[in-house]
């Protein structure tokens, strides 16, 4: 009897496991700006890091090169604008490629919170320029930390062990102290409304 | 032990089967000469959304599309975070306009747009962005994008929707208007009006 119940336990482990993998969204709505040019990588492990910062301390610094090819520091916005950072995962993947988009039509939003939006994959500029090139113009620095590669990312604890970084969004107030975090489900997009919900508390 | 290892395989395999076949449960697109498939959208709170697809002041609850009070029902499925969308909005608002216009068109057709896969605070912000008149729902869960086939956006739809109650998908299409008066003469043809 104790035999056949561990095999039940295990079987309906078993079945818990292989109907996770089959109730999770395969849709994305994507858009047809990008045609067939997408790689779907397909349902991958939501969270696959440990992060390295915590809400109420300062947020690590650093600079990177934008796609415009200036450089961009955090320390830059202290004391002038509350900063939100965008991880995306991977250029020309389903979700990425629809999340900054729509920041793109939110900067009035921005606006009236203070705040600058800084975009950040560990893609390389050449990748990252002809990817956001299908975005429209993009009203936000999107940056590079392809090299040393994730070194950002992985100062914030959100580089993965595949190399890319998590889907992650940070607000930093004026004064460089990370007020939210979220690591979010890789594989799926974060509703624009948890932002604004945040930025509304920097007021 | 060799019954037990032959349940639990048993199991397993009708598990994977179960598993298999809900994976494989795509939709096509809406078919032309065809029927939409069940969708089911809230009943507008705003008034003026409420009117337009004359689904009564005091409506509430949810309706299907058949029930619009039109002759013709063009449905745009679209995201926020869509650039081709974004792109294609004053587009779609112009149509609109033309055909609120023209008294021969104007009550005939209704325009709604569906956002898959965004949440109400997302469409509100796409609405507020370009100033769309006609009514956007959200579909936050790709309930919907999931049965018109999951396509890509924008994605237009006409559904020409007959005095008996009874529709048919009369345009079924990827990617933007192709010319905002050719899409109107080439729908309104398609539909009879």
């Amino acid at each position: 009897m104790k035999v056949y119940s561990k095999h039940v336990v295990l079987v309906l482990l078993i079945g818990a496991f292989i109907l996770s993998f089959t109730f999770v969204p395969a849709a994305y709505g994507l858009s047809d700006a990008y045609k067939n040019n997408i790689y779907n990588p397909g349902i991958l492990k939501s969270k696959n890091s440990v992060l390295k910062v915590k809400i109420g301390k300062p947020a690590p610094d650093f600079t990177l090169k934008a796609v415009s090819g200036e450089m961009v520091s955090l320390r830059q916005y202290r004391g002038k604008k509350n900063v939100v950072i965008s991880f995306v995962p991977a250029a020309w993947t389903p979700v990425c490629s629809d999340q900054w988009p729509g920041y793109n039509i939110a900067q009035d939003i921005f606006d009236e919170y203070d705040a600058i939006l800084l975009g950040i994959t560990v893609d390389n500029i050449p990748t990252l320029f002809s990817w956001t090139n299908q975005m429209g113009n993009l009203w936000f620095p999107v940056l590079s930390d392809f090299w040393p590669h994730g070194k950002v990312a992985a100062s914030y604890g959100v580089l993965r062990s595949d190399g890319v970084s998590e889907r992650a969004l940070f607000v930093i107030d004026k004064k460089g102290i990370i007020r939210y975090i979220d690591v979010h489900d890789i594989n799926k997009r974060p509703p624009l409304e948890d932002i604004v919900k945040e930025l509304e508390k920097l007021k | 032990m060799k019954k037990i290892l032959g349940c639990w395989l048993l199991v397993i395999m009708l598990l994977l089967a179960v598993a298999s076949s809900l994976t494989a449960a795509s939709y096509p697109p809406p078919v032309v000469g065809g029927t939409l498939p069940d969708i089911k959208l809230p009943i507008p709170k705003d008034s003026a959304d409420k009117n337009y697809l004359g689904l009564g002041f005091f409506g509430f609850g949810s309706f299907k599309i058949p029930e619009i009070k039109a002759k013709l029902v063009i449905i745009e499925i679209f995201s926020m975070y869509c650039p081709y969308c974004q792109r294609e909005a004053p587009n779609v608002n112009q149509l609109y306009a033309k055909i609120e216009q023209n008294p021969a068109l104007k009550g005939k057709i209704k325009i709604i747009g569906i956002g898959a896969g965004n949440t109400s605070f997302e469409v509100g912000t796409f609405k507020k962005k370009y100033n769309v008149s006609f009514p956007l729902f959200a579909d936050e869960n790709y309930v919907i994008h999931k049965i018109v086939g999951e396509v890509r956006t924008p994605y237009f739809i006409g559904v020409k929707i007959n005095s008996d109650g009874s529709h048919q998908v009369i345009h079924s299409k990827l990617g933007n208007l192709e010319g905002v008066d050719q899409f109107l003469e080439m729908i309104v043809k398609l539909s009879g009006l």
